[in-house]
């Protein structure tokens, strides 16, 4: 994962730096704020497996998000199970999410619109489930009993949250790299280019698309886990409301789909946009959805690669000679 | 090595394949020839596996592969390679031959080099860091080429590699398919270039309007009547043949 220019390191300073400043931020609402970011962006490395490496553009990653979320709360809350025990449940329950939306859609060969539109309705269905039926708290959500303490994964301090969410981050990003780099990612690639020349090439492109499904759900209901974990409070429009699933995968559209820090780096920089409009416009509530459609738009016109694309191409490195070759 | 017995395939009312039966010996070069729209790459999907064929069987290596799924029948040892080129654009060379080179090496170092020494035998060292969206029709064909090599593969099905190059693009080409074969893999070719196909099949199957009309060495099938009236029409053999006496 070698950076390939001038530009790419820049930009990735430039969030470390930020990432970093936050902890001498005067204000606690900067360290709020970059948590929500940070979450969301755990999200969009989430979509970022599917969407980005397998080019399955999936619509409705709310699906799997709060999944996560309502298996940790309802295991915590109905059955009084330990939070860590909730947290790889969580984690578990978004792979199975994954798993079963993955097999349906695939199985009957769902593509592009058609499996953006699915895993759409997957997420409606259980956003309307979960507002439904008293076992999930029905309208008025799930509510975690405040304990703080490591071992109900409850930080009253937001500065040990936002450094173990950095963490979290930085695996899910290794993992990403470690994917990208593998067999694994190298299949899930080549059904992103070409599904009919992967088959010929003795990839069994289902199982290949399930799994990544697999993974990405275990990412997503990471996340959800995560939200919970910090806000201690869920409902269904919260975290399987289209908001998330929006959220989702306009980070790595914009940061750049398919590479490892383009998730973090498009999430970081949008959710700055739209703070930045509320505090302009406070007046306007709701401003940063339109900022972020213009945001998206322009993105997919003129930065096809995204972010990390656009820095790519700024000051690249002299291409060393192959020894090799 | 591969045993096509009456291979049949129908589109709606279309007989597209009826009937279709073919050999090729291991080792061998065979071509598979027949104007357009006579039904050679419908074949060539049946025996790899994209289309369920409607009947006959397909044995590779004595073992009926009929029916399979395309990635097993590659596990197996026979690939196919497309008409039109597809190469995957996002990747470079020499990792688009590395896909190829993960269905035995799961290894990525391992693969990459098996990729990397894929691509030099086919002559495309230069390229290997470039992306394979900026090659040439050539070089595409050759990747096309180097990817089913590096699966391992001992049959390669080659669907018209030879279509869209310049002459000098085809000796090359010819002389690395031949390269490929004395190394021990077996051929069989969709191919309308018959300056390839004389120079490299040992025999050919024509095929004509889903049927199979003659087999034999590509000097005999040139003189074939029904083979000559399939390319140019009913009467044409007998036409030239009264020109030719003439």
């Amino acid at each position: 994962m070698r950076p390939q220019s001038i530009g790419q390191i820049a930009l990735i300073a430039a969030a470390l730096a930020y990432l970093f400043g936050v902890y001498f931020a005067s204000s606690p609402v900067w360290m709020g704020f970059t948590i929500n970011a940070l979450i969301v962006a755990v999200v969009a490395l989430s979509w970022n497996i599917t969407g980005g490496f397998g080019g399955l553009s999936s619509f409705g990653h709310a699906a799997l998000y709060g999944t996560g979320a309502y298996a940790s709360a309802i295991l915590q809350v109905k059955y009084g199970v330990n939070a860590w025990v909730g947290f790889g449940a969580g984690i578990l329950a978004g792979a199975l999410m994954g798993v079963f939306i993955g097999a349906l859609a695939f199985r009957y060969g769902l593509r592009g619109s058609y499996f953006a539109l699915v895993t759409l309705a997957f997420a409606e269905v259980l956003r309307i489930c979960a507002s439904s039926f008293d076992f999930t708290g029905g309208g008025s959500g799930l509510q975690l009993t405040l304990a703080p303490g490591v071992a109900n994964l409850q930080f009253n301090d937001r500065t040990i949250a936002y450094t173990a969410l950095l963490v979290v981050v930085a695996v899910v990003m290794g993992l990403t790299a470690f994917i990208k780099y593998s067999r694994f990612g190298a299949y899930l690639i080549a059904v992103r280019e070409n599904e009919d020349a992967a088959r010929a090439l003795g990839i069994d492109t289902y199982k290949i698309k399930v799994q990544a499904m697999a993974i990405s759900g275990a990412f997503g209901g990471l996340a959800g886990v995560l939200y919970l974990q910090l806000w201690l409070f869920i409902d269904s429009n919260v975290v399987y409301g289209s908001a998330v699933s929006i959220e989702a995968l306009i980070g790595p559209i914009i940061g750049g789909a398919g590479t490892i820090w383009g998730p973090l780096l498009g999430t970081l920089g949008l959710h700055l946009l739209g703070e930045g409009a509320k505090h302009l416009l406070p007046n306007a509530p709701g401003l940063n959805f339109v900022l972020y459609a213009i945001v998206l738009i322009c993105a997919l016109r003129f930065l096809p690669n995204g972010l990390v694309g656009l820095a790519g191409k700024l000051g690249t490195f002299k291409k060393k000679e192959d020894d090799n070759a | 090595m591969l045993e096509v017995r009456n291979l049949s395939k129908r589109f709606g009312g279309l007989k597209a394949v009826t009937d279709a039966s073919l050999d090729v010996p291991e080792g061998s070069i065979v071509g598979l020839l027949g104007p357009n729209g006579a039904g050679k790459t419908t074949c060539f999907t049946m025996i790899a596996g994209f289309t369920k064929a409607d009947e006959g069987t397909v044995r590779f290596q004595g073992k009926d592969i009929t029916g399979l799924a395309p990635h097993s029948i590659c596990a197996l040892g026979m690939i196919r390679t497309f008409q039109i080129v597809q190469p995957f654009a996002g990747l470079t060379v020499q990792e688009n031959i590395a896909v190829g080179a993960y269905l035995h090496h799961h290894d990525r170092r391992e693969a990459m080099s098996v990729a990397r020494e894929v691509g030099k035998r086919l002559g495309m060292g230069a390229m290997l860091d470039r992306p394979a969206s900026s090659l040439t029709i050539a070089g595409r064909k050759r990747l096309e080429l180097a990817r089913a090599l590096a699966t391992g593969a001992k049959l390669l099905l080659l669907d018209e590699v030879m279509a869209g190059l310049i002459p000098s693009e085809i000796t090359e080409i010819v002389g690395i398919i031949r390269k490929i074969r004395d190394e021990g893999h077996t051929f069989l070719m969709i191919e309308h270039v018959m300056q390839a196909v004389m120079q490299l099949a040992e025999t050919a199957y024509v095929l004509n309007q889903g049927k199979m009309i003659a087999h034999g060495t590509p000097r005999e099938l040139v003189k074939d009547p029904s083979v000559v009236e399939a390319y140019l029409g009913h009467g044409a053999a007998a036409r030239l043949q009264e020109e030719n006496h003439a």
